[in-house]
This record gives structure tokens, C-alpha cells and sequence, in this order.
């Protein structure tokens, strides 16, 4: 159990003027688990992608099982034994789960793949290791958890030794990590060594058998789960202490937005079904979930985006009955949306063109069709100014912002102003700690000043620490609200299942 | 060896690349024209002479860049908001078709200075409703608009080729396949006596202008900007996308047209077809020399007719066929793209 099968030595890698790794030194034993944890940005991903070959290091160099790896070459990377499922699959919807695992084990020129044989290898791999799938079915098929199977079966089938896994649980629910990491422990067990890149303290302690800590492309520190704690790990992680702010007792006024009954056809994922839900001024309502279920939909009808079908939808006092995001935003509504990126500011414009696109018709930055650009600069300044926005002047371009910085310029023309209402949507996704705790600050202040916020999220810790009152979104449609006090882990993940009796959910208000 | 991003895209790297482009791409011609033999230095001196030797030489090339400007400014008002309008040459025959419809007698009893202005609305609208029929295709139906507009070229041609050998036949051509001629009510003022150059060249350089204001300064120009770099994004803002593209494809198609509308009233007088030696083709290559800037537009429309012309010019001078500036036209295409990815990406060793 102690043959080292993979070493790491001294791996340095710059980008420009960016160090992402800096002499970093690591081992993995055979039959071992080992987590590597750090924030985002703490070189996690450059350094597993150097091991696989998609970069080459500046300095270091790659041992499996004893000989060196040549670098910068996937294909020698795979040929030594290295497999690596990605965060996001690389997997082809329209093939079979057969000739997705096939897919690039063979010959481009042989004419007739030999697909029987591969069936049968695949078929064994799969009975070994526990991780039941049906090679003859349509990989878009699938659900996301069988998807992550396949991605693991396809690295087993090209006779991985070594497995790498990029944050496998950040698509899954808390019922499918848990058997995803029984699998790997079991995988561990029968002589496979496993890397997996983590951000959660939780599952990290819960699962690894050794954690080694990244941060600013250093190796900071090295731990066994029995002698560690969640608290040294977050500071080891984070390298100080951040206080996430508390939240003050609420004291909701009349309802901002209410929906009844309220069914959405959304064509891009999945549809909602009969929603009730209510958010009074002061009040924050947390709705949590397991992406993919419905969320999108949600965000995008709370965001004058789609209208219901059926039922009621009243927002400010007045119905929605028509998808109209000018009229939603002069009525005061903020609106973060789930992916800042595709949605939520466009890269190739300026700070100041993102920061005034949606109130661009308001009197205060056109005026007969010409844009004050004068206004809506003063007015970028003052979010830049109150936000903390860093990186840039109005004239730049958004895209050179960091994620964290652009999530801010996001905010900050959401909140300026003083919304009634506030739709947040994942707020805090793929930020590091400093800007979830700066954003969490701005949400509550929000709602000390008396915004109705719908905060829309995956992060249970985030929920909890933010919601008055929490419903469960699972299948499109929404559990009964619970008090944001007795919310716990526990209790949120059965409601994530969709068992909203067993989590002892009290009856929403009706309103 | 390796290629990675740039994470900074200096201006200054932007400006530079239409012309490390150009110079490349008459390096490639050089040395195609120095396997005929000719000097290359010979020939290029030529072409200059050619195009800006005298003063006729001048106005030739200002009368040839005219419609290039236009159909240069169609390609990169759609091309900036994602809008892959590639049938500027289509359009430009639709609306010198329409011009030449409606100018032989319509209009023939007004005055120029409302003759003039009605048959340039009318080339602009021809132009507008064939791009507008392919825009509404990809609205509704989902068909990609580079196959669509790409396709209604041939479509156009034939079409303009239907009218002239039928309905729309100058009866007094001899049997040549040509269109009834527009009325002299409604010729384009002359810029320069006993020259072609005619006020078309002052409408396209104001159109440039005008655009580029557009662009720059109004609601609709930073719409149309948003729903071309990101769309889903553009949307989450309000932006009411299939207004700001129909917006858009009346535009380009409107310019488009409006080249062909130009071309009959300053120069040809009537419609055949070739009418065009491929300005709506042209026209992107224009636009992306451009950077897809209007200004920018009016400078690379100069080059291209500076080698049209001046290809002409040595072609006579040194025996080297003419077809050289359309290689060396599509050449500067070809560098202009390696140009504009190496200012979003480096190479490393």
C-alpha cells in the first residue's frame, strides 16, 4: 500500500506576470484517496491539467510509477495510466454510452470498430467497480450522475491507474456524492490511486484519506482528516479568517412578489410546475436545489424574462403577464442572474455600456435615441466607487474584470438605487471567500433596507446563513416554506430530494 | 511552440493591423507577380500610377471606392451585430434594378431634387427587402443567413437578368441585354467636370460618418453591439433582440442597395449585369480590412479601388493580367485575419 505510483516534483507554471503554481511537490500512493483543496484560482485545476498534458510546466517534473512523463502530451498522459474526468464532461449527447467510452481507443483508420470486444471490456470494468450503466443508451439521455459514470468509465476503460477528478460533486446531490465517494473509496480499495479537486470542506473530511491544501499556487499545507478540523482547513484554504456576516432577525412588511399556482414552459431545462411562493419587503426567501431543477426558469420568470402560462404572478402590484424586463427594472427590481458570464455582462463592451444596457431607454441616460454617455459614466463611477469594484475605469473592458469584481459591477447596478425587490440567482458561484463575504453583506444590506430578495441557490451554507424562510425547488416544482432558523443540512437535503413530509415541513403561509 | 491568449488587447496593436496586413499581402502578390518575370518594384509603381498618377487616374479610383464604401459599410453594420450578411451583391443589384424600374418614366417629369432622393429611398428599400427575406427566414425558421443571403445573390442576378432581357429591355440596345435607361432628370451631379466622379462619393462618405455616429452614440448602436457580442446576455437586459436585427438587416441591406441605386444614377445610367465586378463581395472584404469600423471603411474601400484601378494601369504597362488586384484583394482578406487573431493571441516558445 505504500508504492508510490505518481510523483510531482518542484511543478512551477506563469501565465505572463500570474504564478498559478509555484514548486509544488506532491505524491500519491497506490490505493490511495487524496483531496486537493484550495479556492478557486489557488492552482488546483493548472496543476492537474500540467499532470494530463494540457499545459507544459515551466519547471518540475512527472513521475507514474517511476518514469518520467514527457510533458505537455494528453496522449502519453493516457498511455501511463492517467485518467481524468472533467467538471464538465466532455462526452458527446448524440453517441451511445458504448461509443463514447470507445471513442478515441482506436485506429482512426480502421474501417469497423470492434465493438462487441469493447462491450464486453466495458461491461466488466462496470461490474468491478459497481457503477452500473447501459452501454446501448443515448448519453443525452442520461441524468448528470450516470453522465459523471460514463466519464469514469471512460477513463477505466483506457486502463487509468491513476483517476483525477475536477470538482466531481458540483453537479450532484448530496445523496449522489455520497455514493459517488463510497464508489471511489471502493475504486481506492481495489488498487486505483485517485486525485480529487475539491472546494467543499465537508465532503473533503468526509472522504479523503489524505488532503493537501493549494493556495496561490503553493502546497500550504498536508492533512489527515484525524488531525485536522474544518475550521484549520477553511483557514488554511483562505489564509486569514473571514467572518461571513450574521443575519439580523427580519421584520418582513407587505408582499413584493407572489406567485400562485404559477406554471412555466421553459425550453431550455426544466419547466415549472404550479410554484407558490411569496416574498415580503425585508424579507429574504432562499429557495434551494439541486441545479437543473428548475432554478433557470425560476431566476428567468422572477426576472421578466418568461411569463406563466398558468396561474398568477404579481410583482410590485402589478401582474405579469407579459415577459418585459425594461418595465421590471424601472419598477425597481435588481436582477443578479445564475451565470455572469453569458448573462449577466458582456466581455467585449465597456464597464460603463454593462453597467447602463438595461435602463439605457430611461430619460436619465438617452435622451431621443443618443446616449449620455456623460450620465452613464458618472453613473459606472458611482458603482465602481461604492462597490469596490476593481480593475478598471468605465472605459474599460468588462471582460479584463475578475469574476468576483464583475459579480460586484453586477451588484452594484442592481442595488444602487434601492430596488424593492432583488432576484438572486447562484449570487456567489465560483467566488472565492473575500467576495462571498463581501456580497453577502451588500444581500443583507439590501434587505435591512427593506428589498424583498429571492435568493435562488445550490450552496446550502449560503441559505442558511441568508434566508428568513426556505423552500426546496426539485422537479419544477416548490416545497412548502420553512423557517430559515430550522433549516439545517439535513433537513434542506431531503427537501432537495423532493421528500418534503420526512423534512417536516411546516405549511407555507397563504397569502 | 505555442499559442495562448492575449489577456490585454492593446489599441494600438488594432490600428496596426490593416497595415501589416495590406504589406502582406502585397508581399504574397510580389511574389507571384516576380515568377512572370516582371519586376516587382516595376509593377507595383504601376499600379500607383495607375490609380493616383493623375488627376483622372484620381477620380477614377474615388469613383470606383464610392460603391465599395457602401457595400464595405452593409457588410460591417450586420457583421458588428453578428448578423452574416454575405449578399451585399444581390442587394446591390436589387436596388439598381428597382432604381432603374422605377427612374426610366415614374419619375422622369420631377425635378432632381426630388427625383434624386425618391430613386435612392427606392434602391435602399429593394436592398432592404431581400436581406429582411433572409433575416425573417432565421427568425422564424431557424436558417442560417450566411446560406440564405449567399444563395439570394444568385437568385437577384438571375432575377435582374430575367428583367432585362424581358420586361425592363432597353428597346433601343441594339438586342444588347440591357435595362431601359434612368431619366436625366435623375442623374448624380458631377464632383468634377469631364470626370466620372460624381456626388455619390460625398453621399457615401456621409453615410460613413452617419454610421459610425450610430454606432457609437444611440441606444440603438449599443443594442445592436450587445445582441452581436453576446446575445442571451443582450437579452437579460432588455434588449428587444429580433427588433434591433430586422434594425439592422434594413440597414446593411438598405446600404447595399443603395450602392447599386448610386452606381446606376452616377455612372451607368441603366442596368446590366455587370453592373458589378463583385462590389457586394467586396464589400466584406472591405469591412473586415475595416475591423468592421465604418470610418475605417472609407480607407480600405480607397485601397481596394486603388488596386482595381491600378491594376488596370500595369496590366496595360507591363502585360500582367489585371485579375492580380482581386488576388490581392482576397489576399489582404486572408492576412487581415491572421492579422486581427494574433491581436487576440500570442505566440509563445
Amino acid at each position: 500500500m505504500t508504492e508510490t505510483v505518481l510523483r510531482l516534483s518542484g511543478i512551477s507554471k506563469r501565465f505572463g506576470p500570474v504564478i498559478a503554481n509555484e514548486a509544488i511537490s506532491l505524491e500519491l500512493r497506490r490505493g490511495e484517496l487524496l483531496a486537493l483543496l484550495g479556492e478557486n484560482g489557488a492552482g488546483k485545476t493548472t496543476l492537474m491539467s500540467i499532470l494530463f498534458g494540457h499545459y507544459t510546466a515551466d519547471e518540475g517534473e512527472i513521475e507514474v510509477a517511476g518514469r518520467p512523463l514527457p510533458p505537455g502530451r494528453p496522449r502519453a498522459a493516457i498511455d501511463a495510466g492517467i485518467g481524468m474526468v472533467h467538471q464538465h464532461f466532455s462526452l458527446a449527447d448524440n453517441l451511445t454510452v458504448l461509443e463514447n467510452v470507445m471513442t478515441g481507443t482506436e485506429p482512426p483508420w480502421r474501417l469497423r470498430a470492434n465493438r462487441s470486444a469493447a462491450r464486453r471490456k466495458l461491461l466488466a470494468i462496470a461490474e468491478r467497480f459497481g457503477l452500473r450503466v447501459d452501454p446501448g443508451r443515448r448519453v443525452g439521455d442520461l441524468s448528470v450522475g450516470e453522465q459523471q459514470r460514463v466519464e469514469i468509465l471512460k477513463a477505466l476503460y483506457n486502463d487509468a491507474r491513476v483517476l483525477i477528478l475536477d470538482e466531481p460533486t458540483a453537479v450532484l446531490t448530496e445523496q449522489e456524492a455520497e455514493r459517488l465517494y463510497a464508489t471511489l473509496r471502493m475504486m481506492a480499495r481495489e488498487g486505483l490511486s485517485l486525485i480529487f479537486i475539491s472546494h467543499k470542506l465537508r465532503e473533503v473530511m468526509a472522504a479523503a484519506d489524505r488532503i493537501v491544501v493549494l493556495r496561490g499556487g503553493r502546497s500550504v499545507a498536508e492533512r489527515l482528516p484525524a488531525d485536522t478540523s474544518r475550521s484549520e482547513l477553511a483557514e488554511l484554504m483562505v489564509g486569514r479568517r473571514i467572518a461571513r456576516p450574521v443575519r439580523e432577525a427580519a421584520s418582513p412588511g407587505a408582499p413584493v412578489i407572489a406567485a400562485h399556482g404559477v406554471s412555466v414552459r421553459h425550453r431550455e431545462g426544466t419547466d415549472l410546475e404550479g410554484i407558490d411562493f411569496t416574498v415580503r419587503a425585508g424579507e429574504t426567501l432562499g429557495i434551494v436545489g439541486v441545479a437543473g431543477n428548475g432554478q433557470t426558469a425560476l431566476a428567468r420568470l422572477a426576472s421578466g424574462l418568461l411569463a406563466p402560462e398558468a396561474g398568477t404572478l404579481t410583482i410590485l402590484g402589478r401582474r405579469v403577464r407579459q415577459p418585459d424586463v425594461a418595465a421590471l427594472v424601472r419598477a425597481g427590481v435588481g436582477r443578479i442572474p445564475e451565470d455572469r458570464n453569458r448573462e449577466g455582462v458582456i466581455g467585449e463592451l465597456a464597464l460603463w455600456e454593462n453597467a447602463v444596457l438595461e435602463r439605457i431607454e430611461t430619460e436619465r441616460f438617452s435622451r431621443r435615441g443618443i446616449v449620455d454617455r456623460g450620465a452613464a459614466r458618472r453613473f459606472t463611477q458611482e458603482i465602481i466607487d461604492r462597490f469596490d469594484v476593481r480593475g478598471g475605469g468605465p472605459d474599460h473592458r468588462t471582460s479584463l474584470l475578475s469574476g468576483g469584481n464583475m459579480q460586484k459591477l453586477i451588484l452594484g447596478r442592481s442595488l444602487i438605487d434601492g430596488p424593492s425587490l432583488l432576484i438572486a440567482a447562484q449570487p456567489t458561484r465560483g467566488l472565492d471567500e473575500g467576495a462571498i463575504a463581501a456580497i453577502h453583506t451588500r444581500l443583507l444590506a439590501a434587505r435591512a433596507e427593506g428589498a424583498a430578495v429571492l435568493l435562488i441557490s445550490e450552496d446550502l451554507d449560503e441559505v442558511i446563513a441568508l434566508a428568513d424562510r426556505v423552500q426546496a425547488i426539485a422537479g419544477g416544482r416548490l416545497s412548502p416554506s420553512i423557517d430559515g432558523a430550522a433549516a439545517d443540512a439535513r433537513r434542506l437535503g431531503l427537501m432537495m430530494a423532493g421528500d418534503w413530509s420526512a423534512a417536516g415541513a411546516a405549511v407555507a403561509d397563504a397569502d | 511552440m505555442r499559442i495562448e491568449a492575449r489577456s490585454h488587447h492593446p489599441r494600438g496593436l488594432i490600428l496596426f493591423a490593416p497595415v501589416v496586413a495590406i504589406l502582406a499581402a502585397l508581399a504574397v502578390s510580389g511574389a507571384l507577380i516576380a515568377l512572370t518575370g516582371v519586376s516587382v518594384m516595376e509593377a507595383y509603381a504601376q499600379i500607383l500610377a495607375g490609380a493616383l498618377g493623375t488627376r483622372l487616374a484620381v477620380t477614377e479610383t474615388l469613383t470606383r471606392a464610392t460603391p465599395l464604401i457602401l457595400t464595405g459599410l452593409a457588410a460591417a453594420v450586420a457583421f458588428r451585430a453578428r448578423l452574416w450578411n454575405i449578399g451585399g451583391e444581390g442587394q446591390f443589384f436589387i436596388g439598381a434594378i428597382a432604381v432603374a424600374a422605377v427612374g426610366a418614366e415614374l419619375t422622369a417629369g420631377l425635378p432632381a431634387a426630388l427625383a434624386i432622393p425618391v430613386l435612392l429611398v427606392v434602391g435602399a428599400a429593394g436592398g432592404m427587402v431581400l436581406m429582411v427575406t433572409a433575416l425573417g427566414l432565421r427568425l422564424r425558421f431557424n436558417v442560417d443567413e450566411v446560406v440564405t443571403t449567399l444563395l439570394l445573390n444568385f437568385v437577384a442576378i438571375l432575377f435582374v437578368s430575367m428583367m432585362i432581357e424581358g420586361p425592363l429591355r432597353d428597346p433601343m440596345a441594339f438586342g444588347w441585354p440591357q435595362s431601359v435607361p434612368v431619366a436625366d432628370n435623375a442623374a448624380l451631379p458631377r464632383l468634377i467636370e469631364r470626370t466620372r466622379l460624381h456626388a455619390g462619393l460625398l453621399i457615401a462618405v456621409l453615410l460613413a460618418v452617419a454610421v459610425y455616429l450610430l454606432q457609437a452614440r444611440t441606444v440603438f448602436g449599443m443594442r445592436s453591439r450587445a445582441a452581436g457580442h453576446n446575445a442571451r446576455a443582450a437579452g437579460f437586459a432588455g434588449v428587444p433582440l429580433a427588433r434591433t436585427l430586422v434594425m439592422v438587416a434594413c440597414l446593411s441591406g438598405g446600404l447595399a442597395g443603395l450602392a447599386g441605386a448610386v452606381q446606376v444614377l452616377g455612372v451607368r445610367g441603366y442596368v446590366t449585369t455587370d453592373l458589378s465586378p463583385g462590389f457586394g463581395y467586396a464589400g466584406i472584404v472591405i469591412a473586415m480590412l475595416a475591423n468592421l469600423n465604418p470610418l475605417g471603411v472609407i480607407a480600405a474601400a480607397v485601397f481596394a479601388a486603388v488596386m482595381f484601378i491600378g491594376a488596370d494601369g500595369m496590366s496595360r504597362a507591363v502585360g500582367i493580367p489585371s485579375y492580380i488586384a482581386d488576388v490581392t484583394v482576397a489576399l489582404s482578406l486572408l492576412t487581415m485575419l491572421v492579422a486581427l487573431f494574433f491581436t487576440q493571441y500570442r505566440i509563445r516558445r
